[in-house]
């Protein structure tokens, strides 16, 4: 479904990504591990179109997507959930949800949200930033599922979430791919990764330098989470 | 008492028409972070508009209340897209390098023609005299100035509140990049927003043709308390520039009937109130702290 291709990307004369290249098979959920600085982020903001310094290839279903602006990718089924959950303080929570148009073929209606997520309907008319920030990374998620977005970008989503919090991100996950739904996402959280996720691509330096399965993962915990130094 | 009411009913008509001015400022700058100095230009080319057409078509105040503010607004976004969108990758000397330029040419161009001395424009005969709100009489025109503008800002609130339209510039406002992301054309939406804020500036000034001297400085002398209400306010707040407009034009009124004994005070009291709010809330009264990009 995603294929990325020779990806380099800089910061001004800092290189960010070198060479980047991986895959994302339809329905399959990958995520990016790797230090602070490894080049995750930008990544991600490759692909969703947001970071203006890049070379290499961006392809959407063998479209090549990497000339498009970021609004034409949205509409084209990608789902951005940022890493600060990018919730709009002078939104409503219920705009906050019907903001992104609908792109894909399968987007959950406003009371399934609801029905999903009971503390979103009842804040509903509240500014946004004002839900606690496991709200909020509720509702950043539930807002690219009401898009019906088919590839999910996901930004450390279990940031700073209490257990049971990281939980429900993870039934949220296994529930949007059961329905076919397609998810790359940055994670630090190894046992969170490992839980929702089929692949996993390691970054050092701005490279892949492993692609690894869960079982090599888990395999290999100890030396892993000393690596990425958590 | 009545001497109070009536400062105050002043305050509020001169409020009007700084909310007015102000609430386009914070409109364009939201959506563009372009401050515009150019705006008190086309308050005053809003003016003489309705004067022009007056004096050389025969078309009446009401009519000009609305070809005014268009043609302006499609004048604003020819604009836009000729010089101003240039602006946003380059530094904000730019901006008000290219803004104040506009200004000075558009004086020029209207003095040029009409020179500097001022131009009557009679007040619509429906809206002469005056009316007995209860204590005394206020002029009509006044009380119709003061209608209109709070209709005007009621409309822009509920447009920008409760339409999807409205939706869409508050959240590119708030946060274009992450808008873009959702889908969302933002640029398309940049030159219309430009437009009708230019749109808002005409309309106060064809508001002022009669009430005002028509002249081509009549901008320039009100835009700098202008942008001190847009200031205080907090730059990009629309309801913040609503709010300090009338508020402003209060704390005018009231300095100089009251203050008037000491007329360096009446005539800087509006900036010593924009320092002391920069003092206490250095993002304007309802503006918020810009979020770290």
């Amino acid at each position: 479904m995603l294929r990325v291709d020779s990806l380099s990307a800089w910061y001004g004369e800092a290189q960010v990504l070198r060479d980047v290249s991986l895959d994302v098979a339809a329905g399959e959920v990958v995520t990016l591990v790797g230090r602070n600085g490894a080049g995750k982020s930008t990544l991600l903001r490759c692909v969703m179109g947001l970071h203006a310094g890049q070379r290499g290839t961006v392809e959407l279903d063998g479209r090549d997507i990497g000339r498009l602006p970021a609004h034409r990718r949205a509409r084209l089924g990608l789902g951005w959930v940022p890493d600060d959950r990018g919730s709009y303080a002078t939104l409503s929570v219920a705009e906050n949800l019907t903001l992104p148009p609908t792109v894909g073929p399968d987007p959950w209606s406003l009371e399934r949200v609801y029905e999903a997520f009971p503390a979103l309907y009842a804040r509903r008319d509240s500014p946004a930033t004002t839900l606690s920030g496991g709200e909020q990374q509720m509702l950043a998620l539930a807002r690219v599922l009401r898009m019906g977005a088919r590839l999910l970008l996901c930004d450390e989503p279990t940031e700073g979430l209490s257990p049971l919090l990281v939980q429900q991100v993870a039934d949220l996950l296994h529930e949007a791919k059961r329905h076919g739904v397609t998810v790359l996402l940055v994670e630090q959280n190894l046992h969170f990764a490992t839980g929702v996720a089929d692949r996993h691509y390691l970054l050092a330096e701005g490279r892949v330098v492993e692609a690894m399965d869960n079982s090599e993962v888990r395999s290999r915990e100890r030396e892993l989470l000393s690596y990425l130094g958590i | 008492m009545t001497g109070f009411l009536q400062n105050t009913f002043n305050g509020l008509v001169s409020g009007a028409f700084y909310a007015l001015l102000a609430l386009g400022l914070a409109v364009i700058f939201g959506m563009l972070r372009v401050v515009n100095f150019a705006h008190g230009a086309f308050y005053m080319l809003g003016a003489f508009g309705a004067y022009v057409l007056l004096t050389e078509a025969g078309v009446p105040f009401w009519a000009a209340l609305v070809i005014v503010p268009v043609g302006l607004g499609l004048l604003g976004m020819a604009l836009e897209r000729a010089f101003i969108h240039r602006l946003t990758r380059l530094d904000p000397l730019y901006n008000f390098l290219l803004t104040f330029g506009l200004t000075l040419i558009l004086q020029d161009l209207v003095k040029l023609r009409y020179g500097v001395q001022s131009s009557p424009y009679a007040t619509p005969s429906a809206l002469g005299g005056s009316v007995n709100l209860g204590l005394f009489d206020f002029p009509t025109y006044r009380v119709f100035i003061l209608g209109f503008a709070v209709l005007v800002c009621v409309a822009v609130w509920w447009l920008l509140s409760h339409t999807r339209l409205g939706m869409v510039v508050r959240a590119a406002t708030e946060r274009p990049e992450l808008t873009r992301a959702f889908g969302i054309n933002v640029g398309r939406w940049v030159t219309p927003v430009f437009g009708f804020g230019i749109g808002l500036a005409g309309l106060a000034g064809v508001l002022a043709a009669p009430m005002r001297a028509v002249n081509p400085l009549m901008g320039a002398d009100l835009i700098i308390v202008v942008f001190a209400v847009v200031v205080i306010g907090g730059l990009g707040s629309i309801f913040g520039s609503v709010a300090a407009g009338f508020g402003i034009g209060l704390v005018q009124a009231w300095g100089e009937a009251y203050l008037s004994d000491f007329p360096i005070v009446s005539q800087t009291v509006v900036f010593v109130v924009m320092a002391v709010v920069l003092l206490w809330r250095p993002a304007g009264l309802f503006g918020r702290e810009e979020a770290p990009a």
